[in-house]
């Protein structure tokens, strides 16, 4: 039994600090859901120093659920917890199983049972990530299958604690409704993390990283643009976030590959290739005005 | 009589904690494990039953020991026995195969010797078990 433990050197030798320097500085915003993790690691950290001096207490239940709306982070954050939880050494091998009902749930009798518990053996030492996991249950059918795959999953979840942490995701409301006709699921639940949405700033901050990730800048017109863009893009519907911010992106990518083809005779440089001006920006629908909100709604869903 | 066949037989049973590892051995080199059951352990009866099927692209051990201790609950009372099969040749080919579960008791084999043409003798095995009564019956008592 060891009587004394430096903390220093146990942070180093599990590197915790490390990755959350690196949550901290690739994702932004989040404030909320980055509190939880440090609190979640702090808490691992001192059950293993406590381990250290044979002070031993239950394992403590690690199923989480992510609420929050589309484009928060929700699916990045459960690859990093994965990563977190493993350094830890909460869970043996830290890969990610990620479903959706339909990996679960069997299109026949004695289809469910198979197929959920085929998902829960490669889940073992890790985490399972369950996408939207309020599809899992269908109030309006009582025969669906997917209650038979969630009591598979509750028996798992508290027989199997140290073999496999759960996390659950979908937006909030939903989520809400879910857990209430399946109250066994909040309760095995320790950890409920909301997802706020972005603000402003930080979607800004947001499109500048992933700008950079793929080696393209913005000019400061652009900039100012795009702060526009931003704020026009959220006051119309389907508005998902990161994700809206990522495919205007990809938008704005081929109105600037399209502007620089366009002139045939022109010699670019490197400046050139890399820089997004404000008329690729402001090329964007959104800016017509003129278009009424219905228009804009459809061509989306087309889109997407 | 104790029977002895497949890896660690002479060894006294594996402990839960050490079939774990010896899967994860197995899962760390690739090949797909399987659980089989049987209340005829005749050395030649190298068919035993199916438990599910073999399980494939797992990454750690806990999902199978969950499948033998389903098995277990089932056919406590019988031989269980867990293989991992390698398809790097190109096709399944056995690499380890051991019991992981026997029933309490073990009546073992007699040994028969039939005197045919001129003096040659013809031995055969025949399990006290197997014979006395009938398949699922033979070691629940």
């Amino acid at each position: 039994m060891q009587e004394q433990v430096n903390l220093r050197e146990e942070l180093e030798a599990v590197g915790i600090g490390e990755i959350l320097k690196q949550l901290d500085q690739e994702l932004i915003g989040l404030k909320p859901v980055k509190t939880r993790i440090q609190e979640i690691a702090s808490l691992l950290l001192v059950e293993r120093i406590r381990k250290k001096m044979e002070l031993t207490s239950e394992i403590p239940t690690l199923h989480m659920s992510f609420t929050g709306n589309p484009g928060t982070g929700k699916t990045t954050v459960a690859l990093r917890m994965a990563d977190i939880l493993h350094r830890l050494g909460y869970v043996r091998r830290g890969h990610v199983v990620s479903v959706t009902r339909d990996e679960l749930v069997g299109q026949y009798i004695g289809h469910t049972a198979p197929k959920t518990k085929e998902i829960l053996k490669k889940a073992m030492g890790g985490v399972l990530f369950i996408d939207e996991a309020y599809y899992l249950h269908r109030p309006d059918n009582e025969r669906d299958y997917g209650q038979e795959a969630i009591e598979i999953l509750l028996q798992v979840m508290e027989s199997q604690r140290e073999d496999l942490v759960v996390i659950l995701a979908g937006y909030a409301d939903r989520m809400e409704r879910f857990f209430s006709s399946n109250p066994g699921f909040r309760s095995r639940i320790a950890h409920h993390i909301d997802f706020p949405d972005y603000t402003n700033e930080e979607l800004l901050a947001i499109a500048e990283v992933m700008l950079r990730h793929m080696n393209y800048k913005f000019t400061s017109d652009a900039r100012d643009a795009f702060v526009r863009y931003i704020a026009l893009r959220k006051a119309q519907p389907l508005f998902s976030n990161a994700r809206s911010i990522r495919n205007a992106l990809d938008r704005i990518r081929l109105r600037q590959a399209n502007r620089l083809v366009a002139d045939e005779d022109a010699i670019l440089s490197v400046d050139d290739v890399q820089s997004v001006v404000a008329s690729d920006v402001l090329a964007s629908r959104v800016f017509e005005t003129s278009q009424p909100a219905v228009v804009e709604q459809l061509t989306d869903k087309r889109r997407r | 009589m104790r029977i002895t066949q497949g890896c660690f037989s002479f060894l006294p049973d594996l402990t839960d904690d050490q079939i774990s590892r010896q899967i994860q051995y197995c899962l760390s080199q690739n090949w797909a494990v399987n659980i089989e059951f049987t209340d005829d352990p005749h050395p030649r009866n190298t068919y035993w039953e199916m438990w599910n099927l073999p399980m494939f692209d797992l990454p750690d051990a806990a999902g199978v020991l969950m499948e033998l201790k389903e098995c277990r609950k089932v056919y406590g009372d019988r031989y269980i026995r867990i293989s991992g099969f390698d398809s790097s040749p190109g096709w399944e080919s056995v690499k380890i195969s051991f019991i992981v579960n026997r029933p309490k008791n073990e009546p073992g084999f007699r040994l028969e010797r039939q005197e045919s043409d001129s003096r040659n003798v013809r031995y055969t095995t025949t399990s006290y078990a197997v014979a006395e009564r009938s398949e699922g019956q033979r070691y629940s008592s």
